[in-house]
């Protein structure tokens, strides 16, 4: 329904966009002790560190190959070498997880030979898992590099199998979900006796919790062997657009039958999610969900009221946008602006007129007259300006506490989306004065007391 | 790039600069930076460096040459304030596809500005090159001159790709950008005998306006702050100074030496962390001031303004030092800072348990060891691995420290406080010090500490109180 446009500027302002690398690095920190790697300047590794510490708040484990401008030309295997092997020694990760950047994918490196030929130098390495994922700067979003390292990390380590293991189930979420997400998930599929696994797992590794001891590499995540067994599975359950080609790899590998769920936000999208897995279980939709469903309908009839009409401007991800957007125009909203970073199959069918691949300068202007932005932290500018105000969602929110234990999947999390936008709504209620409702009469009356002495 | 290469060697090669100085030709032409280790380095890229340094300038458009990286995933993300524009706070890139890479991004660069000053018509606009635009031969300079030609406007071109350093260099080489085309463009409405540059300041959480006061009151006027809340007019006739103060030891001592070789103006290096080295801050710019003809009265008034602000705040400080009795700091920052954040902390009665020097300059590594007794550790490099061990072991009661430690301290349970440029709070001059006291003690004495560190009850030893059901 929607029609989609790209940003013709040649400056982007205010940028809605992070990098693909960085997205990429995001998914290899799902992984039990896994150490990640940018292969870049050590100022790729140190931006993207940031911006996670000051989203997740806690330690993000992440390297780099830190590549100057003589190892740029004459190529980084050294460098990628002396990484591997330092951080091997070091951290002694299970597993290292390796992403290109702009600088050098512009020379062009054969990393896939580089590191059968770092391997066979460094006896040490040989069984230590190696993925690596190209991930260009210039190309492509944030979410685009999640999608490509899972899918990378599948080609990697997933067995071939013919057995299947009883109940045991894929859940590959993608890069919009929350830890309190991922939880909130788990726990349904649990509900029907099956056992998913989780790749990647944010939810055990960026959920924040204590550690027993000290670890430079991730303190939490999907194991190296549950990745393996991935190929025994029942069944996988994408959930977001940009999964799919993870899920279809996995098919194509292990003949481990996919579902995508673009969204799991809404009443009908939870609807079709708990009979699917009614169906893949066998059992019935536990009484917990019943009632879960009916606070929802509840919370949507109490809601309602403020949601109606309303004007909201989003940027985000598109599947970011493609939940919150779905959730509120079923709700009643309009949306008034719609802007995204990257491509995907789900923009043309945005319920609205047009979606701008483009900036946040680009969503500011288009939110003129809205009632409600919604986008990451970056907004904070914009809604200032507007007088309008911000219903931060997605990646980074800095300027907040429990980014990561935001939940808006399921009956529940739908249930307390609606109630936290709903009070949004409720707070900037326009009150009506003495002067809010003038006669016509009223504002003609000059022009028509000049008519009279004419 | 050939420009550029001499350019870094020409920063490396600082006579300003003791460490330097003290090099013979060979080591001298390595240059200051340490070659950074793949897979065990932390820090920011020289691109990092030259932002952190010019960006405060607040009415400039800062465009980034480059990549979605270099701007989106870290744009307005300093603590660095403004008293009036905001524009500084605008993320511009030209966000360079494949496309560009291929064929070249300065159209774009140009258009980019083009579209930047018919948009927001800045005062001037900046351009920083990044690694892949000068991996690919983008001339930023030759964008710029036309640029500039074409628009009527101060077109700045910032060289400075993350590839070719730290973030050290990075303000070094952003100093050199405003020494090379703005710093003498431009002239003051007026000069008094009372003007001066600050140099090396950022305006971090607002500190220089916890200064200002002190300078105003004395009828010193900052005639430019490079670059804390600065504007482009001022940073361009900062040459009419009668002194510079430069601070945050030697990121910017380039800019400092060169304006006293090109324009006379003669400056110290100072701090505005801690009681005693405000003091002999503002001491020494009115003792520069008048060398430079400012009438002598000046000394005197900036005496009797030390002495009744030190008074104030050893009033509020005193209060402390009970609390602080026995209290040890574990103090690592970048290392610019450490020798006067150091003296600061030992003001009040804390104890120095360990500090880092990594970064620092020789000379300030030596100014730590005066400053710490013998037993104090003074690191160079602290691996999170062994900072977590300190902390566990409770060798020291408190960490200071950047926000990418923070959580070696919080997972160790034991308290932190943010001392970088991400920071919320000001920490300079005599107010900054009382509120950092005050950070210090809030964080020392928060209620929480208790009940994190207790184990789980069902993982404590303790034998639980038997239940006893209905009977």
């Amino acid at each position: 329904m929607a029609k989609v446009t790209v940003s013709k500027k040649a400056c982007t302002v205010n940028p809605l966009k992070m990098s693909q690398p960085i997205g990429g690095i995001l998914a290899f920190l799902g992984i039990a002790n896994c150490m990640p790697i940018l292969h870049g300047s050590q100022g790729c590794t140190a931006f993207g560190l940031v911006l996670f510490v000051r989203h997740f708040r806690e330690a993000i484990p992440l390297q780099t190959t830190a590549m100057n401008e003589v190892t740029t030309i004459m190529g980084g295997m050294d460098n990628i070498e002396q990484a591997l092997v330092n951080i091997y020694k070091r951290a002694k990760p299970e597993i290292i997880g390796l992403c290109t950047t702009g600088l050098t994918e512009t020379r062009g490196e054969d990393i896939h030979g580089d590191l059968k030929l770092i391997r066979r130098r460094n006896p040490e390495l040989a069984d230590l898992p190696i993925v690596f994922v190209n991930t260009p700067d210039f190309k492509d979003a944030f979410q685009d590099g999640w999608a490509r390292t899972v899918t990378r990390i599948i080609e990697e380590l997933v067995e071939k199998s013919t057995e299947t293991i009883c109940g045991q189930v894929n859940l590959l979420p993608g890069s919009h979900l929350t830890a309190a997400d991922i939880e909130e998930i788990v726990e349904t599929i649990s509900a029907f006796g099956l056992t998913p696994i989780v790749l990647p797992d944010l939810s055990t590794s960026l959920d924040g919790h204590i550690p027993e001891q000290f670890s430079p590499t991730t303190i939490g995540g999907i194991t190296v062997d549950e990745i393996r067994s991935m190929g025994s599975s029942l069944a996988t359950i994408a959930v977001g657009q940009q999964m799919e080609s993870a899920a279809l790899e996995l098919e194509m590998r292990s003949g481990v039958s996919y579902t995508v769920f673009d969204r799991l936000t809404g009443l009908d999208a939870n609807d079709r999610f708990l009979m699917y897995l009614s169906g893949l279980s066998g059992r019935p939709v536990p009484l917990k969900y019943r009632r879960q469903r009916s606070q929802l309908v509840d919370a949507m009839l109490d809601g309602h009221f403020f949601f109606g009409g309303k004007k909201v401007a989003i940027g985000a991800e598109p599947d970011l946008l493609w939940a919150l957007g779905s959730l509120l125009t079923e709700m009643g909203c309009e949306i008034s602006a719609a802007v995204t970073t990257t491509h995907s199959p789900l923009l043309e069918k945005m319920p609205c007129e047009e979606i701008l691949i483009g900036d946040l300068e680009d969503l500011e202007m288009r939110a003129k007259g809205s009632d409600l932005l919604i986008t990451h932290s970056h907004g904070r500018q914009a809604s200032e300006r507007l007088g309008i105000p911000l219903f931060r969602a997605g990646l980074p929110s800095f300027d907040r506490l429990g980014a990561n234990h935001k939940l808006s999947v399921g009956y529940k999390g739908t249930r307390d989306l609606i109630f936290q936008i709903g009070n949004v709504f409720l707070e900037h209620t326009h009150e009506g004065t003495p002067h809010s409702w003038p006669l016509p009469e009223e504002q003609q009356n000059e022009p028509t007391a000049q008519a009279q002495t004419v | 790039m050939a420009g550029l290469n001499i350019k870094v060697q020409e920063v490396f090669n600082e006579p300003g600069c003791d460490k330097n100085q003290a090099k013979d030709e060979k080591e001298r032409k390595k240059g200051c930076t340490k070659q950074l280790v793949p897979g065990a380095a932390a820090g920011g890229c020289a691109f990092d460096g030259a932002k952190i340094a010019l960006q405060p300038i607040a009415d400039v458009a800062h465009i980034v040459h480059g990549p979605i990286a270099c701007e989106g995933n870290g744009w307005d993300n300093r603590g660095s304030k403004s008293s009036g524009p905001l524009l500084y706070r605008t993320g511009f890139t030209t966000d360079v596809s494949e496309n560009d890479i291929v064929f070249g991004g300065e159209k774009r660069l140009y258009k980019a500005i083009r579209e930047v000053i018919e948009k927001y018509d800045p005062p001037a606009v900046f351009v920083y090159q990044t690694c892949v635009t000068a991996l690919i031969g983008d001339e930023i300079e030759a964008v710029c001159k036309a640029a500039k030609a074409k628009f009527g406007k101060p077109i700045i071109p910032i060289n400075v790709p993350g590839f070719v350093g730290s973030k050290n260099l990075g303000n070094k080489l952003a100093g050199e950008a405003l020494l090379d085309y703005v710093i003498g463009t431009e002239e003051p409405e007026t000069t008094t005998p009372y003007d001066i540059n600050i140099i090396g300041e950022y305006n971090l959480a607002g500190e220089m306006w916890q200064i200002k006061p002190l300078l105003d009151h004395l009828g010193i006027r900052v005639l430019a702050c490079i670059s804390g809340d600065a504007r482009y007019h001022e940073v361009a006739s900062s040459h009419r100074a009668k002194a510079a103060m430069m601070v945050c030891s030697k990121a910017m001592i380039n800019v400092a030496r060169k304006m006293e070789e090109r324009y006379g103006i003669p400056f110290f290096e100072g701090s505005f962390y801690g009681i005693s080295d405000t003091s002999d801050a503002l001491r020494q710019i009115a003792t520069l001031l008048v060398q430079r003809g400012a009438p002598e009265e000046l000394l005197a008034r900036t005496e009797i303004l030390i002495r009744r602000e030190e008074a104030r705040a050893w009033e509020r400080l005193n209060s402390y030092r009970k609390r602080f009795e026995g209290k040890r700091v574990l103090l690592i920052t970048g290392g610019v800072k450490s020798w006067s954040v150091v003296s600061a902390l030992q003001e009040v009665g804390l104890e120095i348990a360990g500090t880092s020097v990594k970064k620092s300059t020789d000379e300030d590594k030596e100014r730590v060891k005066e400053l710490v007794s013998e037993d104090v550790h003074v690191f160079d490099d602290l691996p999170p691995r062994e900072m977590y061990k300190m902390l566990k072991e409770a060798k020291a009661d408190i960490m200071l420290s950047g926000g990418r430690s923070q959580f070696v301290a919080l997972k160790a349970r034991m308290p932190w406080l943010d001392i970088n440029q991400e920071r919320h709070h000001a920490y300079a001059g005599y107010e900054g010090m009382v509120t950092l006291v005050d950070e210090i003690d809030k964080a020392l004495y928060n209620p929480i500490w208790e009940q994190v560190r207790k184990t789980a009850p069902w993982d404590s030893d303790v034998h639980p109180l038997s239940f006893e059901g209905r009977k």
